[in-house]
């Protein structure tokens, strides 16, 4: 086999998605706007078949080793497809709704989900960059999806510029790193790394290339833009960039740290542990005073993403690992959470207030009881499934002696606690709002019903999807 | 049978979700779906009950190994599904099942919001508590420790008083705050040692003095809080005034016991050195509570408050006897808390009766009721009693031993410990005086009437076990007595065992100057 046919038997899923990407553009291009339930369900189809692609693959680098297969890539893009295709899935009757029945949004979220399975495979930091670029554009756009309203449109331009600055930090620590050690691949880097130590200019291009990708989590102090653009955002938009890109943004800042800078641990642990225990705090700090649901998601993300990132300042397999489950469960949840957020709908209208929640556990007590449930898995209670993706982090945080940060996140996750344990008791003790529409459709009742069933019973299912993330946790340690 | 007598205790404990099943799937009317949730909640606790019962009977008292054990792969790694229970475990999960189907019962009429969701959140509330007596697994223990904040969030939140909302964040993020310290030293221990299994940490680990200081600060933060002991309590008077009849009894008979249940499965037997250290701190927690608490119990006007406030000034005696870690202490302490479990939860029962007749808990609202409800204040009268401790009622037995098990330890805590005894007497008679004596002057009450035979039937097999528990306690030692002597011996050798360490490092760092 050449070194090209190698390239792309490794990058088949992701040629999986550009092609099927292509193919629905054309498609929509040629059908117009009425075509855009089937783009819809053939986009969702598309992400199916990439995720059994993806599972089969074999491992290997592509390209002269710029992309590279793996169990890490492997593990996170199956999580990715799933969370675009949950997303994608429950979207529909919100833009039928709201008249954005527009052929672009499906194709836009696979070429967004096309730009995640390149950044996760990224193996070198020009790679990086494109996959990077690519996904973040077609966020852009899907923000300003709603071109008619102030808000949609503000929110495209905020994410946008403040993107671009975020990428120009990129790029300039990204040419430093290349200036200071003369490769861009990420073995080559930690080769030399390894070869002469660390220097200024090198701990100055890992600063930037941290606060960029940072960025993208939206952990503090890169966070600003994140409650305007989810508040902004048309709903399913929101669920999207809540879900999938935060997983996968996630997974490469694991691996473009942890690969090339492995003989670099103590410098960038320091920056990790300040990220991650100011998302910590702000996330729990924040979100209380929140009144718009969105909003309030957005600030827990924050906080959520500062618990994840606990993991990563541990630097081990172990902590690798906690992160992976982390954002599982996380991404679970959140699609569940928006599933509920998408089913808020009175009299034709969209309602996206705390306020609006009120005594849903008497007129919806189903819907009420997963909004609980993931209301609580949030918080982290056992026995459901974000207390497993608590405890696994806190575990690799105590195994690298992080006693401090460890603290500081149970006791943020105590004061986060409340503003959960908030929207519970609006459904649950205060007197019932007007009902919501009871038919919110089957797709958004299967995310729903889906992402329930997964919070309630990941306690006894556990082993296997651990397990599986501390396999591609090692994959990374190679 | 055989399958049966080897997964009895995840049976006892799981019992209840089969009838949360039932609940479900039930359709109909909502009258049909209410009626059908308190029937199957009855028989879901009942059953339970029976199988607890079943676990009593074939518990072998002569031995404090871990009986019934079971043990299935889970998270993975060492941590491991373990249930088994000793001495020290066994009563607390009859107590558990005992008290739920009479919770049951006494939600019959007084609840009709909600019923299914009622009775849901009440026997996943069992599952949880008994779960916490039976695990012999850290993380597993913590699951059931800190998922049984859940069900007890709504139960008080959803039905409970005026003030419910405040009550119920408050309960929940107090408890939950202390939790998650001892989260955090489960998992320093399961780093130190590889293991979460408690029988494997009982039996073999050592953890340096250093470090049992910190772990031991934290499980107490979560216990103490549990207890809860003095001045982490102030969450119970809320959480109890506000909850309904049923949640109060849970929380008083069997939430509160999983502070000292814990003490005794964590603290003393694991972080010997450090349980010694801190004995003093106890004590004077202890004392403070039990002071404290009575005399602020005295200026009560909210009959639930009031039970709420001897309530801290009982487990007060509890951690006294644990930490003289004496046999007494120990048996008195474990009988204390099987008999608060009983007398408070009547108690609260007692309360809910008029509650349900007047829907006021003001003293003030009440007096003379012996001249309308003869039954009743009888009952009433028997519990009080028992509160007061008086001997021959199961209230003496506990507070006799763990002031017997302390008094050879330390003279003083004990003369200070016995004036509680008397305050107890002073505010649950006074209580007792200004609600059932006097002439029967309020208007509102002419009309009272004494207890139904379903009420009967709630009180008077309490009024029974009190008795028992009073004249003869023996049935509970023999569960116990093993166990707990077990526990002083091994505690006295982790002990030997830390002094020699320490004295050896002491001896090589003289040797290396």
């Amino acid at each position: 086999m050449s070194g090209l046919e190698q390239s792309y038997a490794v990058l088949l899923p992701e040629f999986v998605v550009a092609g099927g990407g292509i193919l629905l553009l054309l498609f929509g291009v040629f059908r117009g706007d009425r075509s855009q339930s089937v783009v819809s369900n053939l986009s969702i189809l598309l992400f199916v078949i990439a995720a059994y692609f993806v599972v089969v693959g074999a491992d290997g680098t592509a390209f002269n080793g710029a992309f590279i297969a793996d169990g890490f890539s492997r593990f996170v893009n199956v999580l990715a497809l799933l969370g675009a295709a949950a997303t994608l899935l429950m979207a529909q009757a919100y833009l039928e709704t709201e008249r954005l029945m527009r052929f672009e949004y499906p194709v836009l979220i696979v070429l967004a989900t096309l730009g995640m399975m390149l950044m996760v495979s990224a193996n070198s930091f020009i790679a990086l960059y494109m996959g990077l670029e690519l996904h973040s554009l077609a966020l852009y756009v899907l923000a300003a999806f709603k071109r008619d309203s102030i808000r949609s449109t503000e929110a495209g331009l905020k994410y946008f510029v403040l993107g671009a600055l975020s990428s120009g930090m990129l790029l300039y620590g990204i040419s430093l790193v290349y200036g200071f050690t003369g490769t861009v691949s990420f073995a080559g880097v930690a080769a030399v790394v390894g070869k002469t130590g660390v220097n200024i200019g090198l701990i100055f291009g890992l600063v930037f290339l941290i606060a960029g990708l940072v960025f993208k989590i939206a952990a503090v102090p890169f966070h600003m833009w994140t409650p305007d653009v989810y508040e902004g955002s048309p709903t399913p938009v929101t669920a999207f960039f809540i879900t999938a890109p935060k997983v996968a943004a996630m997974a490469l800042i694991l691996r473009a740290i942890i690969v090339p800078f492995p003989d670099a641990l103590h410098q960038w642990q320091q920056v990790v542990q300040v990220i991650a225990a100011l998302s910590m705090a702000l996330g729990a700090v924040a979100a209380i005073g929140q009144a718009n649901i969105k909003r309030l998601m957005a600030y827990s993300s924050i906080g959520h993403m500062g618990y994840a990132l606990l993991g990563l300042a541990a630097g081990t397999p172990q902590g690798i690992a906690s992160v992976l489950v982390y954002m599982t469960i996380y991404l679970v949840t959140n699609a569940g959470v928006f599933a509920c957020i998408l089913a808020m709908k009175r009299e034709g209208e969209y309602v996206e207030t705390i306020s609006d929640l009120a005594g849903l556990a008497r007129t919806q007590p189903k819907f009420a009881f997963a909004m609980a449930a993931f209301m609580f898995s949030l918080a982290g209670i056992p026995p459901l499934a974000g207390f497993l993706a608590k405890f696994y982090v806190f575990m690799a945080a105590i195994n690298a002696h992080l006693y401090a940060l460890a603290l500081l996140g149970v006791i943020a996750s105590v004061v986060g606690a409340f503003y959960y344990l908030r929207i519970v008791k609006i459904m649950y003790m205060d007197a019932p709002a007007p009902a919501f529409e009871r038919d919110f459709g089957g797709r958004i009742g299967t995310v729903m019903a889906g992402a329930g069933a997964f919070t309630l019973f990941f306690v006894v299912f556990a082993a296997p999807i651990v397990a599986a993330a501390g396999t591609a946790a090692q994959a990374l340690f190679k | 049978m055989s399958w049966f007598a080897a997964h009895a205790l995840s049976v006892v404990t799981f019992l209840p979700l089969v009838g949360v099943l039932f609940i479900l799937v039930t359709r109909g009317s909502p009258e049909t779906v209410a009626r059908n949730a308190r029937w199957v909640a009855l028989i879901a606790t009942i059953a339970d009950l029976a199988v607890a019962i079943y676990i009593w009977a074939n518990f072998d008292g002569h031995t404090a190994a871990f009986q019934f054990e079971e043990r299935a792969t889970w998270l993975g790694g060492n941590i491991t599904y373990h249930m088994g229970i000793d001495g020290i475990s066994m009563l607390f999960i009859v107590l558990t099942a005992g008290l739920m189907p009479f919770c049951i019962l006494a939600s019959w009429t007084s609840i009709t919001d909600r019923v299914p969701e009622y009775m849901i959140a009440f026997l996943a509330m069992q599952t949880l508590m008994i779960g916490v007596f039976c695990a012999l697994d850290m993380v597993l223990f913590y699951f059931f420790f800190e998922g049984g904040l859940i069900p007890m969030f709504l139960i008080i939140g959803v039905w409970g008083g005026k003030r419910r909302v405040y009550a119920s964040f408050k309960f929940f993020l107090y408890t939950l705050l202390g939790s998650v310290l001892m989260l955090l030293a489960i998992l320093a221990m399961y780093f130190y040692t590889g293991t979460t299994d408690i029988e494997t940490l009982l039996s073999s680990a050592h953890f340096p003095v250093a470090m049992q200081f910190w772990l031991w600060l934290a499980f107490f933060a979560s216990f103490a809080v549990k207890m809860p002991m003095w001045p982490v309590h102030t969450w119970l008077p809320d959480a109890h005034v506000e909850a309904p009849t049923a949640g109060s009894v849970i929380l008083a008979g069997v939430l509160l016991k999983m502070g000292g249940y814990g003490f005794l499965r964590f603290s003393v037997p694991m972080f010997a050195s450090a349980s010694v250290t801190f004995t003093p701190l106890i004590w004077a927690l202890s004392v403070m509570a039990i002071i404290y608490t009575s005399f602020v119990a005295l200026a009560q006007e909210d009959m639930k408050k009031l039970i709420a406030y001897s309530s801290v000034a009982h487990m007060g005696f509890v951690t006294m006897g644990t930490f003289a870690l004496t046999q007494q202490g120990i048996d008195g302490g474990i009988f204390q808390m099987l008999s608060h479990g009983v007398v408070s939860g009547a108690l609260f029962l007692c309360v809910g009766v008029i509650y349900d007749r007047m829907h006021t808990r003001e003293i003030a609202a009440y007096g003379g009721l012996v001249n309308r409800m003869p039954v009743y204040a009888a009952c009433f009268m028997v519990f009080t009693l028992a509160n007061v401790g008086l001997p021959g009622t199961s209230g003496f037995v506990g507070e006799f031993l763990t002031m017997l098990g302390t008094f050879r330890v330390d003279t003083w805590v004990v003369i200070l410990a016995a004036t509680g005894v008397i305050w107890a007497a002073a505010y649950m008679l006074y209580l007792y005086w200004r609600v059932v004596f006097g002439r029967l002057v309020k208007p509102g009450l002419q009309a009272i009437k004494d207890l139904s035979p379903r009420e009967v039937a709630i009180l008077a097999p309490l009024v029974v076990i009190t008795i028992i528990m009073g004249v003869y306690p023996k049935f509970v030692f023999d569960v116990t007595s093993v166990s707990v002597a077990h526990l002083v011996r091994e505690h006295q050798v982790a002990l030997a065992f830390d002094r020699a360490q320490t004295l050896a490092a002491r001896e090589k760092a003289g040797a290396h100057p």
